[in-house]
C-alpha cells in the first residue's frame, strides 16, 4: 500500500523535496516507516531516536498502524513562538 | 484560522474582548537580532499548515476548559520576518486577572512545544539556519 509523507524544514532540505509517496507493507507502523526512510536518507539514519511524527496531521506514536493513502510526517524539533 | 502571512493586528485582537472580560493578557513574540551571540537579521517560519492550525485549535480548546471563562485566540505569521516584527501573538481574555495571565502563560508554552512551526534565522551574509536543526 502507498502512503505520503511530507517533509518540512530541516528534513526537507535533507531529503531534498516537500513529499513523496512510499510503498509500506500492510499493518506497517509508523517506526518501520522511519526505519525504511532512515536506511535511505543519511541525515535520518544519525537520529538515535524517531522523531515526533504525525499520521493525517495528529500525533501520532511509533506504534500507529498506517493505512492506505495516509499523509504522514515526521516532524524536526518545533521551534514556533 | 491561526496562521497568517500578514503582519499581526494586536490592536484589532484586543476588540475580541467581551462585556463581561475584567481581564485581558496579551503576549507578543518578536523577532530579536541576536541569536546565541550570533547577528540575525530575520526569521524565515515555515509551518505545517494544516496540522498546526489544528494543533492551536486544540491548545485554545483545552484552555477554556481548563479555566471556565477564559478565551484563548492565537495568531501566529508564516514568512519572512525582520526583526522587530511580531511572530506570534496570545490573547486571553478572563473575568478576572489570574485566569488571563495563566492561560496566556500556558498557551504559549505549549505553542512552543507542539504546534509544527519551524524557523531559519538568517544572518547578516544572507545564509540561513534552522533553529535545532542540529542533533
Amino acid at each position: 500500500m502507498q502512503v505520503r509523507v511530507l517533509y518540512f524544514a530541516s528534513f526537507r532540505d535533507a531529503v531534498g523535496r516537500e513529499d513523496e509517496t512510499r510503498q509500506v507493507a500492510p499493518g506497517s507502523r509508523v517506526r518501520q516507516l522511519w526505519q525504511a526512510l532512515a536506511a535511505d536518507v543519511p541525515h535520518f539514519s544519525r537520529f538515535r531516536a524517531m522523531p515526533p511524527a504525525a499520521v493525517n496531521r495528529e500525533y501520532a506514536s511509533a506504534e500507529t498502524e498506517l493505512h492506505e493513502g495516509d499523509e504522514v510526517a515526521f516532524l524536526p524539533p518545533v521551534a514556533g513562538g | 484560522m491561526y496562521l497568517t502571512t500578514n503582519p499581526i493586528d494586536v490592536a484589532a485582537l484586543l476588540n475580541e474582548a467581551r462585556p463581561g472580560d475584567g481581564a485581558v493578557c496579551v503576549f507578543v513574540g518578536v523577532v530579536r537580532n541576536e541569536s546565541g551571540g550570533r547577528e540575525t537579521v530575520a526569521i524565515d517560519y515555515e509551518a505545517y499548515g494544516a496540522m498546526a492550525e489544528s494543533e492551536m485549535a486544540r491548545i485554545a480548546g483545552a484552555l477554556s476548559r481548563d479555566w471556565p471563562g477564559v478565551r484563548v485566540r492565537i495568531q501566529h505569521r508564516v514568512g519572512r520576518l525582520a526583526v522587530g516584527e511580531a511572530s506570534v501573538a496570545v490573547l486571553a481574555t478572563a473575568p478576572h486577572r489570574d485566569a488571563a495571565f495563566a492561560a496566556c502563560r500556558a498557551a504559549i508554552d505549549r505553542i512552543k512545544k507542539t504546534v509544527p512551526i519551524w524557523k531559519k534565522e538568517i544572518s547578516p551574509d544572507g545564509t540561513g539556519e534552522w533553529v535545532d536543526a542540529t542533533l
